[in-house]
């Protein structure tokens, strides 16, 4: 990632400058971790203590609830639903949306401004408009032609893929439009086809913004938690809703609550840490030119 | 077989192409442009079918509900519902009724808190993508720390807010009044109105990293001879952003205040984790009033009627905002 | 030589589209048959059954384990499977909403039993005639007020109970003792006299679970009952701001508001936090249905507390003045797409079977519907007989009709945000609980 050493003069960070960022940014810094230390505290914590009042030490430390999670809901069965899902949407998002942007980034045809803008303007629906008519849509191609996409992954997947796919589209449209159109005439003049200039010239250039999207993709489709909850069944549920079922009719088991949202998010976040330079690679070349 | 689908598919795809496009037959001998004229058809066709499948026939679909009393005395079979024409949407504008004025009320509350989760979040990107523009020790490792809200599952991150919100066991109260003494009462704030500072909050919290990461991408659009030449002439660093960074950063924002703001004005999920089916009357945001009447309730005529109603408000917003956005591009 | 070359790349490209198309469905037929929960029914005339469990233990997993071995029994009695799904309370109704308009859902669900005219009116359920129940053994088995909370009144009911619970009112001996009063509250001015005798030094006298609207509304149920008052009329049109309504959510609001015998953070429990409070003697009393499983776990002991019947204005008093708690409870209901309508009701039978009804209600702590199976000796402890004959004489059932989801919705959320109020330190009076209750009113469908 390209490196801008703001540091012509001197003068460049004066005192103000300097401790204004120290103390801004500590500030945020406590924003921001606070919960994630309350996540972490609490999952160590008896089910008594998290019940009791706040402590930012917990009394004694107990790995119980890291065992009970596994018990109390079925979280491992929810996270291969939810890795599947998630994968699945994302990879096929990623595919239709590179195809898509290529033919918006690199045609000028009839019909395209009204493709672009009916794409991006379903960001707008508020999906509780329609979440019930999807749903019978899907019943109804499920009784008709016999593919199951109420209650299966497949639904969600083709749900969620949608979700992302109309910012996915605009951000790749300014990505490709960043690389330059002769490397692509270059590869047509070698014999390719456009799909062939697409995926031998234009993907290879577009990695990042490619990986951007695919960060952006998995993650709307990590944590959504209306449609899962009225489209999925025991077998398909997704962590995001499963995660409710550490509330009882009895108890709400936080620490356990707790536990589960850390397993859960570890990896996740891991991911996105190791890709985030791709992310704002990807966002400087494309959507934010 | 596979071969004849790209003509085929180009008249479905391109709503206004249809000279140019040859007859599915004809495709042995389809001169060189025709097919040209083809490919980006083809291109968008999975998106454009998706988007149709997905978004555009369930939203008609949603919209021709609105016309109906779709109670639950009909879901078994919706197309039964009796029309009821304008009712649902006469009922939900009446708003010196009950229904109408709990609607506006709702309406107004998540305006209010769109301005200000969107504000805030993005003065708070834009502070953290500016001060975190020349390197310092420890920057990238605090850059991926302010990435983790973003990357948090949404689950994940609101239950944990709201255990913290809680009156009697919560940090934040533990915080505020065990240890700082800064009220004489423990406040609430997951009732009352309170509540709505609290979904600010979180909104806030989650959604700041992202304008944090548009900007920052942003920045690193900004040729650096323009500081150069800035400092050249003796501005200060205060200076430099006041009039190289924030202006040289208004294209990304025309982008990422729009993007945040629709995201925060349908946000459905923070308040449904924060405060479960039906909000306190203070935090009462539009997408979980629309969920509860269609939902909890099981009116969906009605849920349906508002839902439109908000959409028509949204693409109003959104037109006003890119032409006035546009506009001033042009002029400058 | 370079146009064949485009339109071979078009071929591979399109193979590539068609290939990711055939992914997309091969991937569907993979969901399919994991993904089915058997409803589609094609399976169930081989001898399986979908059943919906609600949440009745202390998890989902527990669930399962108290189930699956009853389950086990009854594929041995019959050769039919049951394929098994507890459900979360929060996914409840959306799931029997999404079974009842795709007609794709279990052969045989738990319902709450407030819900039953709710979801009789979508016809979705298989209503209980006389022939339907003479195949589970007869209307007479089941105890009649569980059955008046099964479906509106002059209907066949749309469900049968299966679990039963009761309101009453449970308090610490200890604390009692302490602040030496001898009997528990019989009426509802000594359980606030009595309550500001225990309320000191960060304990409290009482434990409402205010942020809960169920709760909310099955209390102001009860207080308006006590005063002859109902929240709908004989023709099913709601009429929440009767003097006596309003005086009824006030009374219970001003447990926080006025009487202060219960906790302001209370306000804000919809957790079950109350059943911690009071299993950890932070509060002397509560208001609760069949508590002693979830006290237990928190360490409390039965010897510990006593379990009385909620108070009435004046002491011994009877027929509605008498009322001490809605009928509460879980029913059982069957779908009625159900492909395997027989098989569906010898489960019912089967899970209203005295053998079953035995096991099932002791293990969850809640009391038998089927009366042959409530003088079982697992049902003789002083709490569960206090709670059996509040059940069979002054419990009512909550209103029976369709609109009873937006009852609970609006009248839940409105003391909600009342106690919200008292708990803030605004005033609680009765025009503004009218205010609140009118403006409920005026938003319930006019049906």
């Amino acid at each position: 990632m390209p490196r801008i050493p703001v540091q012509p003069s001197p003068m460049a960070s004066p005192k103000s400058f300097l401790w204004t960022r120290r103390i801004f940014l500590t500030l945020l810094l406590l924003f921001v971790l606070t919960p994630v230390y309350v996540m972490l505290s609490s999952s160590l914590k008896k089910l008594q203590d998290v019940q009791g009042s706040f402590q930012w030490l917990p009394n004694g430390i107990t790995f119980r609830p890291y065992v009970d999670i596994w018990k109390t809901v079925p979280l491992g069965h929810y996270f291969m639903n939810s890795l599947i899902v998630s994968v699945s949407a994302t990879l096929f998002s990623v595919i239709i949306a590179i195809f898509a942007a290529y033919g918006v980034s690199r045609y000028r045809f009839p019909g395209r401004q009204f493709f672009t803008v009916t794409v991006l303007s379903t960001q707008m629906f508020p999906g509780i408009l329609f979440l019930l008519p999807l749903f019978l849509i899907f019943v109804n191609i499920g009784n008709s032609t016999g593919i199951q996409l109420y209650g299966s992954r497949l639904g969600l997947i083709i749900t969620y893929l949608t979700f992302s796919l109309p910012f996915s589209i605009w951000m790749l449209v300014g990505y490709f439009d960043s690389i330059p159109r002769d490397l692509d005439e270059a590869a047509k003049v070698d014999g390719c086809g456009p799909f062939g200039a697409l995926f031998r010239v234009v993907v290879p250039a577009a990695i990042p913004g490619i990986v951007a999207v695919c960060v952006y993709a998995f993650m709307t489709a990590w944590g959504e938690v209306l449609f899962a909850s009225v489209m999925t069944n025991d077998s398909t549920r997704t962590l995001a809703v499963g995660l409710r079922g550490y509330a009882s009719q009895n108890d709400v088991y936080w620490n356990q609550v707790m536990a589960a949202s850390l397993v859960v998010s570890v990896p996740v976040v891991a991911g996105f840490l190791l890709l985030q330079r791709y992310l704002v690679a990807g966002l400087t070349a494309g959507a934010v030119k | 077989m596979t071969a004849t689908a790209p003509p085929r598919s180009a008249p479905e795809a391109g709503p206004s192409d249809g000279k140019s496009v040859g007859r599915g037959r004809l495709r042995p001998r389809v001169p060189d442009r025709l097919r040209r004229v083809g490919v980006p058809y083809l291109m968008l066709f999975p998106a454009l079918i998706l988007e149709l499948l997905i978004h555009l026939v369930p939203m008609i679909v949603g919209i021709v509900i609105s016309f109906k009393g779709l109670t639950q005395f009909f879901i078994r079979d919706w197309g039964s519902a009796p029309w009821t024409g304008l009712d649902n949407y006469r009922m939900a504008v009446k708003f010196n009724q009950p229904v109408g004025e709990a609607l506006l009320h709702s309406f107004w509350v998540t305006v209010l808190f769109t301005l200000l989760s969107v504000g805030f979040s993005w003065l708070i990107g834009t502070a953290a993508a500016i001060l975190m523009q020349d390197a310092f020790r420890g920057r990238a490792v605090l850059r991926a720390i302010f990435l983790v809200p973003y990357a948090l599952p949404v689950y994940a991150a609101v239950i944990t807010w709201a255990f913290m919100f809680q009156q009697d066991t919560g940090l934040v109260n533990h915080v505020l009044h065990d240890q700082l003494h800064v009220t004489s009462n423990k406040p609430f704030w997951l009732i009352g109105d309170n509540s709505f500072w609290a979904l600010v909050i979180v909104s806030v919290w989650k959604s700041w990293p992202f304008a944090f990461l548009c900007l920052m991408a942003g920045l690193q659009n900004i040729p650096r001879e323009l500081y150069e030449a800035a400092a050249m002439d003796g501005a200060g660093i205060w200076q430099q952003i006041r009039k190289i960074t924030l202006p040289s950063l208004r294209p990304v924002n025309q982008v990422l205040v729009l993007v945040l703001f629709l995201w925060t004005f349908n946000d459905f999920n923070t308040p449904f984790v924060l405060f479960g089916n039906s909000a306190p009357h203070s935090a009462d945001l539009i997408s979980i009033h629309i969920y509860q009447s269609s939902f909890i309730t099981w009116n969906f005529g009605s849920g349906s009627a508002m839902s439109v109603l908000l959409l028509l408000f949204l693409l109003v917003v959104t037109a006003f905002y890119l032409l006035f956005t546009r506009k001033r591009d042009v002029d400058a | 030589m370079r146009t064949s070359s485009t339109s071979s790349r078009l071929l591979a490209a399109t193979a590539l589209v068609a290939a990711l198309g055939l992914t997309l469905s091969a991937c569907g037929g993979g969901d399919d048959d994991n993904g089915s929960s058997g409803s589609k029914g094609k399976s169930s005339s081989g001898g399986t059954l979908t059943y919906w469990a609600s949440n009745q233990g202390t998890s989902l997993d527990n669930d399962k384990q108290v189930l699956t071995p009853e389950l086990a029994k009854f594929t041995q009695q019959t050769g039919i499977k049951v394929k098994l799904e507890v459900i979360p309370w929060s996914d409840l109704l959306n799931r029997i909403l999404a079974a009842a308009t795709s007609g794709q859902g279990p052969d045989v669900l738990n319902i709450g039993n407030t819900w039953s005219a709710s979801l009789q009116a979508t016809g979705a359920l298989l209503p209980f005639d006389d022939a339907t129940f003479a195949k589970i053994g007869g209307k007479d088995k089941f105890a009649p007020a569980s059955i008046a909370a099964a479906g509106a009144a002059g209907k066949d009911p749309a469900a049968v109970p299966l679990y039963s619970m009761a309101y009453g009112l449970y308090y610490n001996k200890k604390m009692f003792a302490d602040a030496g009063i001898a009997n528990p509250p019989k009426t509802w001015d000594e359980l606030v006299a009595d309550g500001k005798k225990l309320t000191t030094g960060g304990h409290y006298g009482l434990a409402v679970e205010g942020g809960n609207g169920s709760e909310n509304i099955h209390h102001a149920f009860v207080l308006a009952k006590q005063r002859g008052s109902d929240w709908f009329d004989a023709s099913g049109k709601a009429t929440f701001d009767t003097p006596n309504n309003v005086a009824a959510v006030k009374q219970y609001v001003d447990f926080i508001a006025k009487d202060k015998i219960a906790a302001k953070g209370n306000a804000e429990y919809a957790q079950n936090q109350t059943i911690t409070d009071f299993a950890t003697g932070k509060a002397a009393m509560m208001m609760w249905q069949s508590a002693a499983t979830s006290i237990k776990s928190h360490g409390m002991n039965p010897d510990q507390y006593g379990v009385v019947p909620v108070p009435t204005q004046q002491a011994g008093a009877t027929g509605d003045a008498g009322v001490t708690s809605m009928v509460a409870g879980i029913n059982l209901a069957v779908f009625k797409n159900s492909k395997n309508i027989d098989g569906a009701l010898k489960f019912v039978n089967f899970m209203t079977s005295d053998a079953e009804q035995k096991t099932l209600n002791s293990t969850y702590g809640s009391l038998p519907p089927v009366k042959a199976a409530q003088s079982d000796p697992a049902f003789q402890t002083p709490d569960l007989k206090t709670l059996a004959s509040v059940l069979g004489s002054s419990a009512a059932p909550l209103p029976q009709v369709p609109n009873e989801a937006q009852f609970e919705t609006l009248v839940g959320t409105a003391v909600k945000d009342l106690f919200a109020d008292a708990a803030a330190g605004k005033d609680v009076t009765t025009d503004s609980v009218k205010a609140a209750l009118s403006k409920a009113q005026q938003q319930m469908p006019a049906s």
